[in-house]
């Protein structure tokens, strides 16, 4: 990206934030809580995810001949069935059966894939009037925008956004000011559409092979009104939406309202098996009963492929098919959470899977143009109803682009000096930040001259102008004597405890020291015979730009030399939340399953590790007393692998008097924060972060992860300490 | 059907704003028109010992009927006590736009239909999808946030309200 490029999106999110941060963040928080809310006190919601997710499994695995079953059922019901390769052919369909039915309006439900067919355009074109009925697509229709967000499309636009919209288009009488009175207003304008439409449209949530039901969830009614209004309905789906039969719908009704939402059940799962036996209702004839009319009901399921067969066969993309569209991976993205779809999101899709959807139906080129904006924090793994792996995928995305782009104009300058297995082409900011391990090596080495060669005016101005890197930031400060070197220069004490070896990631060697020197102490002092592996970087740091080749050479490096310690016994400790995670998570993708399993069974978190020890005997009375109250923040991808409770419990444990925050990411994420062009997206995202210790202004501020510590520092100018050091004896 | 699921799908309706009225087969016809606006649209309840007949609820329809009215009454097939789901079956004598174009729809219940949870609900749906069966989980009345703020009454009722039959 040039110097230009990067200001233009910099302004475009700028522009975002100020139009429609407000309303996208309410929303989307909102859904974001109620789904914590309603999954945690749901019993089995964990037991509902794995069979969801096994159930998609099978079904893509098996769709070819699921499709065939189906088609069997909707004919034998008195239905159609067909598969459309591609956008054209589908609406070449559509039109076809619309043509038929000599029909001038169309009502629709809201159906993110047909937003994907561009289906109204094609209607509107052959003369025919096209009606959104849900009320949120029926805005966007209105204000002639693109939706915002899978389940709420028009969830960037605030009440009086909305009132504005059509006070201006519709010129009421009496102005608009209330929901209540706009959902009047809609509701009448589109009851009125409804009732004299020719043809219905609606998706299909869940399409049942065995019997051809499609599952409709609304919480409106205006997709049940749109499918038995009219006698003709066509039902438009991806192909992915088949499963089996009854048997596996349940776990689906039970998981999507309580994902997108956040409510233990949508109003209406409409499950319909057409023609279905409901009575025809003719508005014209007005006196004649229900039924009476001599038109009977048709239906059409069009199955939309348009990529998607491919995508099964794309070892990385295809987990992208198990996505039910709920949006709980947008609404627990703390980016997307101020920015919106409309940044992050492509021609239809929205939010982190939409990198997925976009690759595959669109292209990578549609894909690209949003995918920086996923972080890798990895709340949406969490949050997946059907557990996909979002993150990843947006990682493979990432490194395909990386591989796809046309030389940039300092490649020769970076390419031979970093030590990365990428070619040439590669971004320069991204070979920067994907090469931390390196520059902190250096950085390190030659202390202080480069942290105050870094501070200059002239090269803050240079690295913004060459490499993106903002100039508002405080860059890293290198220590000369690193983690290692104190190590080594120490005598260890006559310990006969568990054998631990430390892991000194990039930043504890380099930068974040005294955390380093701290985990080291306390594990001595609980009686732990402590060693240090080899100071290198662990691959996270070329993950983040998508630079999977890298990553895995350092994946294997750090994982041999570990691996050498389990063998003799020892316990891994890892001071850096994001490098556990790694372990733990993204080093499945890069290693050997058995490498991959033994690294990952072996290593802790520190406070998990001194969690443990204190709870087998180890004495507390050795650590630090507890001093001054904090403010915690603990690490998104922490919580992801569900270890941030250990730090908790020791802190409390030892009689801490302990706050902690619970937003989704801090903002920073790695290099995000340094970025240039998303450097006030960044600050937006801190800023809730920052209203959450508002008040604590008599307490520490604590972070396990560096990016937290880095914009925790940056947010409130104090100093920020890792958990360990607290606890630490002198 | 224990006492407790039907405690249960009290405390559901609750939940989702749904108002629980009791009857017996004998006070049905009272308790009925006591829960109706009138004019009140309704489809036969096919439950033996309760019917429509003697009640304000006309069956005969017509699409004039249906968006005049100010209540649709309909019978429930299953009832699921942990949401406050009522289970409307689509026929040919309308229940699916009667429970949906008027303003209130109240749907009638009979206590042994009350029953746990979506999963003992599935072998019987699976059943009536293959004999070509559609339905309708309800919760609650319609609803809508897109508009700013949650609005209840969209394209479906406003007001939704349950007749628990007891003793059938
Ligand atoms: S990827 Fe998962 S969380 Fe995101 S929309 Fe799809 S199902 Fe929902």
């Amino acid at each position: 990206m040039s110097l230009e490029e990067r200001r233009a999106k910099a302004r475009h999110i700028r522009h975002l934030l100020e139009t429609e941060g407000r309303a996208i963040r309410e929303n989307t928080t909102v859904f974001n809580e109620d789904r914590y809310e309603v999954s945690e006190s749901f019993d089995g919601y964990e037991g509902l995810r794995s069979r969801a997710r096994r159930i998609k499994e099978d079904a893509i695995d098996r769709l070819p001949e699921l499709i065939d079953r189906l088609r069997e059922s909707v004919e034998a019901n008195g239905g159609e069935l067909y598969v459309a390769d591609d956008a054209a052919d589908a609406n070449r369909y559509i039109e076809a059966v619309v043509d038929g039915e000599d029909a001038d309006t169309v009502v629709k439900s809201k159906s993110m894939t047909t937003e994907e067919l561009d289906v109204n355009d094609h209607l509107e074109a052959a003369g025919v009037d096209v009606w959104e009925t849900d009320l949120g697509e029926f805005v966007l229709q209105v204000a002639d925008e693109s939706p915002s967000h899978l389940v709420g499309p028009s969830l960037h636009r605030s009440q009086e956004d909305v009132a504005r919209l059509f006070n201006e288009r519709f010129d009421p009488d009496e102005p608009f000011e209330t929901a209540e009175e706009l959902t009047a207003f809609a509701r009448d304008y589109l009851g009125a559409r409804i009732r004299s439409a020719d043809v219905g449209m609606t998706g299909a949530n869940f399409v049942l092979a065995d019997s051809g039901t499609i599952t409709l969830v609304t919480n409106e009614g205006n997709a049940r009104k749109t499918a038995v209004t009219p006698n003709t309905h066509i039902a438009v789906a991806g192909v992915e939406k088949v499963i089996p039969s009854a048997d596996e719908l349940q776990p689906f009704i039970e998981l999507i309202a309580k994902a997108a939402t956040g409510q233990p059940i949508s109003q209406y799962v409409t499950m319909l098996t057409p023609p279905v036996d409901s009575p025809t209702i003719d508005f014209s004839r007005p006196t004649e009963p229900l039924g009476s009319g001599d038109d009977d009901r048709a239906f059409h399921l069009v199955l939309v492929d348009n990529g998607r067969m491919a995508m099964r066969d794309d070892d990385h993309l295809e987990e992208t098919l198990y996505c039910i569209r709920c949006g709980a991976c947008a609404n627990s993205c703390a980016n997307f959470q101020h920015v919106g779809g409309h940044a992050f999101g492509g021609e239809t899709y929205t939010g982190g899977i939409a990198t997925g959807w976009e690759a595959g139906v669109h292209g990578q080129d549609s894909a690209a143009t949003f995918n920086d904006f996923c972080t890798g924090c990895s709340r949406c793994a969490d949050a997946c109803p059907v557990k996909i792996d979002i993150p990843w995928i947006n990682t493979v995305v990432r490194d395909r682009i990386n591989h796809e782009s046309d030389g940039a104009a300092f490649d020769f300058l970076v390419e031979g000096l970093t030590p990365d297995a990428e070619p040439g082409g590669l971004d320069v900011q991204k070979r920067l930040f994907g090469n931390f391990g390196t520059l902190a090596r250096v950085g390190s080495a030659t202390a202080p001259l480069s942290n105050r060669l870094a501070e200059l005016g002239a090269v803050r101005s240079a690295m913004e102008r060459f490499f993106g890197v903002d100039a508002r930031r405080d860059l890293p400060t290198f220590e000369r004597e690193t983690f290692a070197d104190w190590f080594d220069a120490r005598e260890s004490p006559d310990n006969d405890g568990r054998e631990v070896v430390v892991y000194p990631d990039a930043y504890t060697n380099y930068v974040l020291v005294n955390r380093g020197k701290a985990a080291v102490r306390v594990l001595e002092a609980l009686g732990a015979q402590v060693e240090l592996a080899t100071p290198q970087e662990s691959g996270r740091a070329p993950l983040s730009q998508g630079m999977i080749r890298t990553a895995t050479r350092r994946a294997s490096a750090v994982s041999a030399d570990l691996t050498t310690y389990i063998d003799d016994g020892f316990d891994v400790v890892v001071i850096e939340p994001s490098d556990l995670a790694a372990f733990r998570r993204e080093y499945g993708k890069l290693l050997d399953e058995e490498t991959h399993e033994r690294l990952a069974g072996n290593s802790y978190d520190v406070m998990e590790y001194v969690y443990g020890l204190l709870n087998t005997g180890a004495d507390a009375g050795v650590l630090a007393e507890p001093s001054e109250p904090l403010a915690y923040h603990s690490h998104c991808q922490q919580r992801t692998i569900g270890v941030e409770t250990y730090t908790e419990a020791v802190l409390t444990d030892l009689g801490f008097d302990l706050l902690t925050s619970d937003v989704e990411c801090c903002g920073m994420a790695g290099s995000f924060g340094y970025k240039s062009e998303y450097y006030e997206l960044s600050m937006d995202v801190g800023s809730d972060l920052e209203a959450q210790f508002a008040d604590a202004t008599d307490r520490t501020l604590v972070a396990s992860g560096t990016s937290c510590t880095e914009q925790l520092g940056d947010l409130f100018e104090r100093d920020v300490v890792h958990p360990v050091e607290l606890i630490a004896p002198e | 059907m224990a006492t407790g699921t039907i405690g249960a799908f009290e405390q559901s309706l609750t939940d989702v704003g749904v108002e629980l009225t009791r009857a017996t087969p004998a006070t049905f016809s009272e308790t009925l028109a006591s829960v109706v606006d009138e004019p009140a649209v309704g489809t036969p309840l096919g439950f033996d010992g309760v019917s429509l007949k003697d009640t304000p609820v006309t069956t005969e329809l017509t699409p004039r009927d249906l968006t005049e009215a100010q209540t649709g009454v309909t019978p429930i097939g299953r009832a699921i006590a942990q949401y406050g789901t009522l289970v409307v079956e689509s026929n040919a004598a309308g229940n699916e736009p009667v429970s949906l174009y008027p303003p209130t729809h109240v749907g009638v219940v009979r206590e042994s239909d009350v029953i746990e949870d979506v999963t003992e609900a599935m072998p019987k749906l699976a059943e009536q999808f293959s004999d070509g069966g559609s339905v309708v989980f309800a919760t609650g009345a319609s609803a809508t946030g897109d508009m700013g703020a949650l609005v209840k009454g969209v394209h479906g009722p406003k007001t939704v309200r349950v007749v628990l039959v007891e003793g059938l």
